[in-house]
């Protein structure tokens, strides 16, 4: 039954593109959005043992190794919400209906591999669906192949690639170490000794990698011009899931596999997270552009969710995981905003813009409930993360992080609001008189995602024990 | 067995090191796109060759020879994708100069 | 054990050439070579199979892939020849000296190595066997090929002119 999460879209792709009528191309959005709203249903509704049981006259001719536990299921839901966003923006942002039609291919193929990512329980396997990520989001970077866009995708795969080959190193030494490359038989193999050199080693490697591919200073190289060059739906698809699915996720996965790597790992998960925080943090004060301040601030972001994994305690993790699912909502939420701003006005640059609130009033409003949420205002849900990460380090008495997680929270606040200010506040910049609201299918997502960000806040309780709390119990660090 | 076979591997690991090196200089130091793309090779051809004389070491030979197949026909569509992307790029600049892309920023 | 070390020697030397040689269509035949000598290397260890893969891919698709590009692509510099392999020289002359140091390094840090290898009951048979147990990598296999092919279409099929 796991294996329909990657089987089904798929299969939607295959039918898509056999049955050639014309309609279909002005149709098929809408496919994308009842999978992933089916998808998202299915993991949050749905038990667990009920979704892994292998009945059925499926299971008699594949035998798809999938698993799920709990962090995949809330990995599922987080992949689901944004690229339900990117295909409800991409229906309305691309002009072509034969580009709209490959956009929706690239995208549903993108959405089998992430959820693929999730549920495999070997290590080589989660290397071939990252593959799968990485060349459809190449391609998706460069679709109007404008001379920025092919330059940023050209950087990100030389970059990617690197990540690859760390990667792969890393699996050759842990068959060395293992003799197989499933989960559970590393495991076993590094229990008896987690801080052997010959297992650090290749928990350092795989770890470069994951930081590559996650956007981690100092590997972020690709990171502002590929997420800023790239249109709007495939910049939500990047910084809402695609870094965190193919960086973040794995670094999990081998943390919590291997024991670690002692404490030699962890602090060098710590130092990179601070020291993202404070690069991403800083650098997005000086941008002009909207989505290039948004990429800084992404990783930013990642730097806090990595400063949390490298704390090292069951509580650090949840609150990483937290911040995941929320980082997606408003990160996505904000980039949809970016795209209406730029549909209706026609740029992306801070300084021709002002005084949008006026004229376009729900862009305007949940981006500010997405500000808020970003940079820890209670009773948003992005507060209950940062809170849990700062409780969490202060519980291990790593003040040092902690106070550097406070302090950086606060230039969150200040670059949020300064971009309030020159987009939505102040006088109304020339040559915006006639600007109108966006077309209610390009708000939709935004007012959608905002409302989720206030929900998850509010109901913060609710959401700790059925989502967050589980994932504790199962991982061990 | 185990002793020879972890002579074999002391004679190959400094060999992968020497092709990580010599393709991480190349990518680090050309101007060429193309020329960077022959250097993303070299690396992966290092990463092939860890594979198969870890799978050789432990006698693991099916296993090894799998994930060597696997990764070779990932590697096939990335280069693809990757040379479709440097032929767009010559087709919209002109030039495959890597400077235009070291200079990206702002 | 000579045997295996020349043929590392020699795949080391071609790679070399790759970097060295101040023509792209003279780098894309050493990368031929390089992949040549990974095929020979790969069938003295066992591995018939995926050695036959990376001769008919790596060495053959590949180099046409490269090829290709190189066709469509102009070289970077027209100027004089000469300046330009003067240039090359100097700027790759630091990449022997460094790779020398590099493995004399690195063959004397590891010869105190010891390793416990695993003792492990595993497959004997042909890889072919082990397709079994790596149907989900067969999976991602098949969709990163229409992930392939869509990249193609999207990336080189030009737009409707309205």
């Amino acid at each position: 039954m796991l294996a329909l999460f990657v089987l089904i879209p798929l299969f939607v792709v295959l039918i898509l593109n056999l049955l050639r009528f014309d309609f279909i191309k002005k149709i098929a959005c809408w496919f994308g959005v009842v999978l992933t709203l089916a998808q998202i249903g299915f993991a949050l509704f749905v038990p667990i043992d009920l979704l892994s049981s292998r009945s059925g006259f499926f299971a008699k001719y594949f035998a798809f190794n999938f698993t799920m536990d709990s962090l995949s299921k809330l990995m599922i839901v987080t992949i689901g919400i944004v690229v339900f966003t990117a295909i409800m923006i991409g229906q309305f942002t691309y002009s072509d209906d034969t580009k709209r039609f490959n956009f929706l291919n690239l995208i549903l193929l993108v959405l089998a591999g992430m959820n693929g990512i999730v549920m495999v329980s070997d290590i080589f396997s989660l290397y071939v669906f990252i593959e799968i990520v990485a060349v459809a989001s190449f391609v998706l970077i460069s679709t109007y192949k404008d001379k920025l866009a092919l330059e940023s995708s050209f950087k990100y795969i030389v970059l990617s690639i690197t990540a690859t080959v760390f990667i792969l190193l890393s699996i050759s030494i842990f068959v060395l170490i293992s003799g197989s490359t499933s989960f559970t038989a590393i495991a076993n193999a590094t229990k008896n000794s987690p801080s052997s050199s010959l297992i650090v080693i290749a928990v350092c490697l795989f770890i470069c990698g994951a930081f590559t591919k996650g956007g981690l200073v100092p590997f972020h190289g690709w990171l502002p011009d590929a997420h800023s060059s790239a249109p709007s739906s495939i910049s939500i698809l990047l910084s809402g899931v695609v870094i965190k699915v193919t960086g973040i996720y794995p670094l999990i996965r081998i943390m919590n596999i291997t024991g670690g790597g002692g404490n030699p790992v962890k602090n060098i998960l710590m130092f990179v997270g601070a020291l993202s925080i404070v690069v991403g943090a800083l650098a997005s004060l000086g941008q002009k552009d909207i989505k290039r301040m948004l990429a800084f601030s992404s990783v930013s972001q990642m730097g806090y969710i990595v400063l949390s994994i490298g704390i090292g305690t069951p509580l650090g993790l949840a609150a990483a995981v937290f911040h995941i699912l929320n980082h997606a909502i408003f990160k996505s939420q904000l980039f949809a905003n970016a795209a209406a701003v730029e549909k209706q006005t026609g740029t992306r640059d801070m300084d021709k813009l002002g005084g949008l609130a006026s004229k376009m009033p729900v862009t305007g409003g949940t981006s500010i409930v997405a500000m808020l949420s970003i940079s820890g205002i209670p009773p948003l849900s992005g507060f209950w993360s940062k809170l849990l990460i700062i409780i969490a380090l202060w519980q291990s008495a790593h003040y040092a992080y902690a106070f550097i997680a406070v302090v950086a929270s606060v230039i969150t606040l200040a670059y949020f609001l300064s971009f309030q200010r020159r987009v939505f506040f102040g006088k109304l910049a020339e040559g915006l008189e006639n600007v109108k609201e966006a077309k209610f299918g390009l708000v939709l997502p935004a007012l959608i995602l905002a409302l989720l960000t206030i929900l998850i806040g509010v109901f913060f309780p609710l959401v700790l024990n059925k989502l967050i709390l589980p994932i504790q119990s199962i991982l061990k660090l | 067995m185990s002793t020879a076979n972890v002579e074999i591997l002391k004679l190959f690991i400094p060999f992968v090191i020497l092709l990580l090196i010599i393709g991480f200089y190349y990518i680090l130091a050309t101007r060429n796109l193309v020329r960077i793309l022959l250097g993303v090779e070299i690396i992966t051809k290092a990463a092939l060759l860890s594979i198969i004389v870890v799978g050789y070491v432990t006698d693991n030979m099916p296993l090894a020879q799998s994930l060597a197949i696997i990764m070779i026909i990932i590697e096939v569509f990335v280069i693809a994708v990757a040379a479709g992307i440097i032929i767009q790029i010559y087709k919209v600049t002109g030039s495959v100069d890597a400077r235009n892309i070291r200079n990206l920023r702002g | 054990m000579n045997l295996i070390l020349a043929m590392l020697i020699i795949l080391i030397i071609a790679a070399l050439m790759v970097v060295f040689s101040s023509r792209l269509l003279l780098a894309a035949i050493s990368l031929a070579a390089t992949s040549i000598m990974l095929t020979l290397l790969m069938f003295k260890l066992n591995s018939p199979i995926a050695a036959v893969f990376e001769l008919s891919i790596c060495a053959g698709l590949i180099t046409v892939i490269f090829i290709t590009t190189i066709s469509f692509v102009k070289p970077v510099a027209q100027e004089d020849l000469i300046e330009t392999r003067n240039k090359r020289i100097k700027k790759y002359a630091a990449l022997p000296i460094i790779l020398i140091i590099v493995g004399v390094v690195i063959s004397y840090v590891i010869k105190p190595l010891v390793l416990a290898l695993p003792a492990i009951v595993q497959e004997k048979n042909v890889a072919n066997v082990l397709w079994n147990l790596r149907q989900v990598d067969l999976l991602g296999q098949a969709i990163i090929l229409l992930v392939g092919v869509f990249g193609i279409v999207v990336l080189f099929k030009e737009g409707q002119k309205k």
